[in-house]
């Protein structure tokens, strides 16, 4: 029989290696759909190999196809139903119910586990599985209500009563933790698990939406580690490795992304909103400016007309506005009149890094037009308009010349090297930052003031009464 | 070797093949990466699979198990669908644009 039990060992090697050039072929744009249906294959084959190495009752199957059912068809119509602007949020989804399932398998194990005590390496894995699943479940819910507006920021958590809060909480999990291996079913089970719960809530609650992708990716890799441990509780190697190399590249991907925003991870996880802090240096509302140029969209289509080179900077606000299709109408209508267009992505445009690129391949946007920060920044001096559409800290050009603003050092586009600038926004409040942006001030700078949607449309219908793009209908 | 050091070496290398795999990610992905990843941590359905595997008939772990087993399902099958979304942006744009030119 040495064949048959040899099976489903090849099975997961090959289940492991096809993971491991999943998570790698998905860091290339060229490979990256293959590597996600190969990621995929890869899990379904993980299944495969445990559903022939374990009989199971008819009652077992029944179990598996309800929760089969229920999971899948849940997971199928939240994916195709999701809105792309949603994606953050929708990742904070999926997370949270990864780290719950986790949650769910060790207080099985622990409440109604085999027969007799657990062994100490079991307990300790109960004990890792059940935090980490329970923060990672209630962090990434508050991570999607914050993202989702649903929950705001409460005073309390902004002063340094919240550390005091939390201090206890996690003293609270450690007494748990220690004490479960006396008794695995009793209240010390149940004080980790409420006390892990709450610390995810009060550890996500402070954090400001701005730093919020951090902290879904951190979560992320949080879910990596839980399912390694549920992988020592069940005593699976598979589950081990696949668990630990999310928690492991999850942790790369946050550390990127950290970079990126000029943020430590440190300072995100226990500096509150960088809200907060920026208000000392200028205030949030319109106080603030005293030099701003507003025009019409009609005086911003004439700038267009005469351009020969026009940038756009998309931001969080054109995905909330809606005016991806828009945008994409007016680049068609502009390159038609022989305006050269490209569109100016800084790293974390939009909510998570990448998210914008993802929101204008949705509107048919050609990826070669996308230029990333490094590539773009050179050209701006040779930039006839730039166009910024509800993008605002990511512009400011005091992260590179004011020491003391709280965004200084950040890498920002160098639209302020452009012969113009229109900036299009609602009103003057502050960035997602809540920081004043000095480019609004220049002399090149003027405002556009209106929904995105609004203006964009305003400038096609502007655009077309002037005749632009007649002749070359294509 | 003992099961355990056994699986602690099975830990310390994933981890490390973890943090070598994605040194590079252009920006574009970081978000279908992150989704990805998300996806694949939803392996514990192994371990929802073997709890209810190893129930023995008893009904609160059955019960147990299909409730985490529906949370990982969500979390995969969501998690893969949603990046391939994603992702099939990007392919489509490049030949689309590819033939336009």
């Amino acid at each position: 029989m040495a064949g048959l039990d040899l099976l489903p060992a090849l099975i997961d090697l090959v289940a492991v290696l096809l993971l491991a050039l999943g998570i790698k072929g998905l860091s290339k744009v060229s490979t990256a759909r293959s590597a996600n249906g190969l990621a995929a294959l890869a899990m379904g084959l993980a299944v495969l190999g445990l559903l022939i190495q374990q009989p199971l009752s008819p009652q077992a199957w029944l179990w598996i196809a309800i929760g089969t059912a229920a999971g899948g068809l849940l997971g199928l119509v939240t994916a195709q139903r999701v809105p792309m602007t949603a994606m953050p949020e929708t990742v904070a989804l999926f997370n949270g119910c990864g780290g719950m399932a986790s949650l769910l398998v060790a207080l099985g194990v622990a409440v109604y586990g085999p027969d007799g005590t657990p062994g100490l390496v079991e307990q300790i894995s109960i004990v890792i599985s059940v935090f980490v699943g329970a923060i990672t479940f209630s962090g990434s819910i508050v991570a999607m209500g914050k993202l989702q507006g649903w929950i705001d920021t409460p005073g309390w958590t902004q002063s340094s009563l919240r550390h005091g809060v939390n201090i206890a909480l996690a003293v609270a999990c450690l007494v748990g933790a220690l004490a479960l291996p006396g008794a695995m079913a009793g209240s010390p089970l149940w004080l980790l698990v409420v006390a892990s719960t709450l610390l995810g809530i009060g550890v996500t609650l402070p954090i400001g939406g701005a730093d919020m992708p951090v902290v879904i990716s951190l979560l992320n890799s949080y879910s990596g580690v839980a399912a390694a441990a549920a992988g020592f509780v069940v005593g699976s190697q598979l589950l081990i490795v696949a668990g630990a190399m999310v928690g492991a590249a999850g942790l790369i991907l946050t550390q990127v992304m950290c970079t990126a925003m000029n943020r430590s991870l440190v300072s995100v996880l226990f500096g509150g909103a960088l809200g907060g802090a920026a208000s000392v240096g200028g205030g949030g509302d319109e106080a603030g400016y005293t030099r701003i140029t507003s025009c019409s969209a009609e005086e911003c289509a004439l700038a267009l007309e005469a351009a020969e080179r026009v940038v756009f900077v998309p931001g969080y606000g054109l995905a909330v506005a809606q005016a991806q299709h828009a945008l994409r109408e007016l680049s068609k209508l502009l390159e038609a009149h022989g305006v050269e267009v490209s569109y100016a992505i800084h790293p974390v445009a939009g909510r998570m890094p990448g998210h914008m690129n993802v929101l204008l391949a949705e509107a048919d946007v050609p990826y070669e037009q996308l230029l990333e920060m490094d590539t773009i920044n050179p050209e701006f001096p040779r930039t006839d308009v730039v166009i910024v559409l509800g993008a605002n800290d990511v512009v400011n050009p005091d992260a590179k010349s004011d020491s003391t603003s709280p965004l200084y050092g950040m890498p920002v586009l160098e639209v302020d090297q452009a012969r113009q600038v229109f900036v299009v926004k609602r009103s003057l409040g502050a960035g997602y930052a809540g920081i004043k942006n000095a480019l609004f001030e220049l002399p090149q700078t003027a405002m556009v003031f209106g929904d995105a949607k609004a203006v964009l449309n305003g400038l096609l219908s502007e655009l077309r009464s002037m005749g632009v793009g007649k002749k070359a209908a294509a | 070797m003992s099961a355990l050091t056994q699986a602690l070496w099975v830990l310390l290398l994933g981890s490390l093949l973890g943090l070598e795999l994605i040194g590079k990610v252009p920006p574009t992905l970081h978000t279908p990466l992150m989704s990805g990843a998300n996806a694949i941590s939803g392996i514990t359905v192994l371990a929802s699979l073997t709890l209810i595997g190893q129930a023995n008939g008893q009904v609160p772990l059955l019960v147990l198990g299909s409730l985490s087993l529906g949370f990982a399902l969500f979390n995969v099958v969501g998690g893969f669908l949603v990046t391939d979304r994603m992702l099939a942006m990007f392919s489509r744009k490049k030949t689309r644009s590819g033939g336009a030119r």
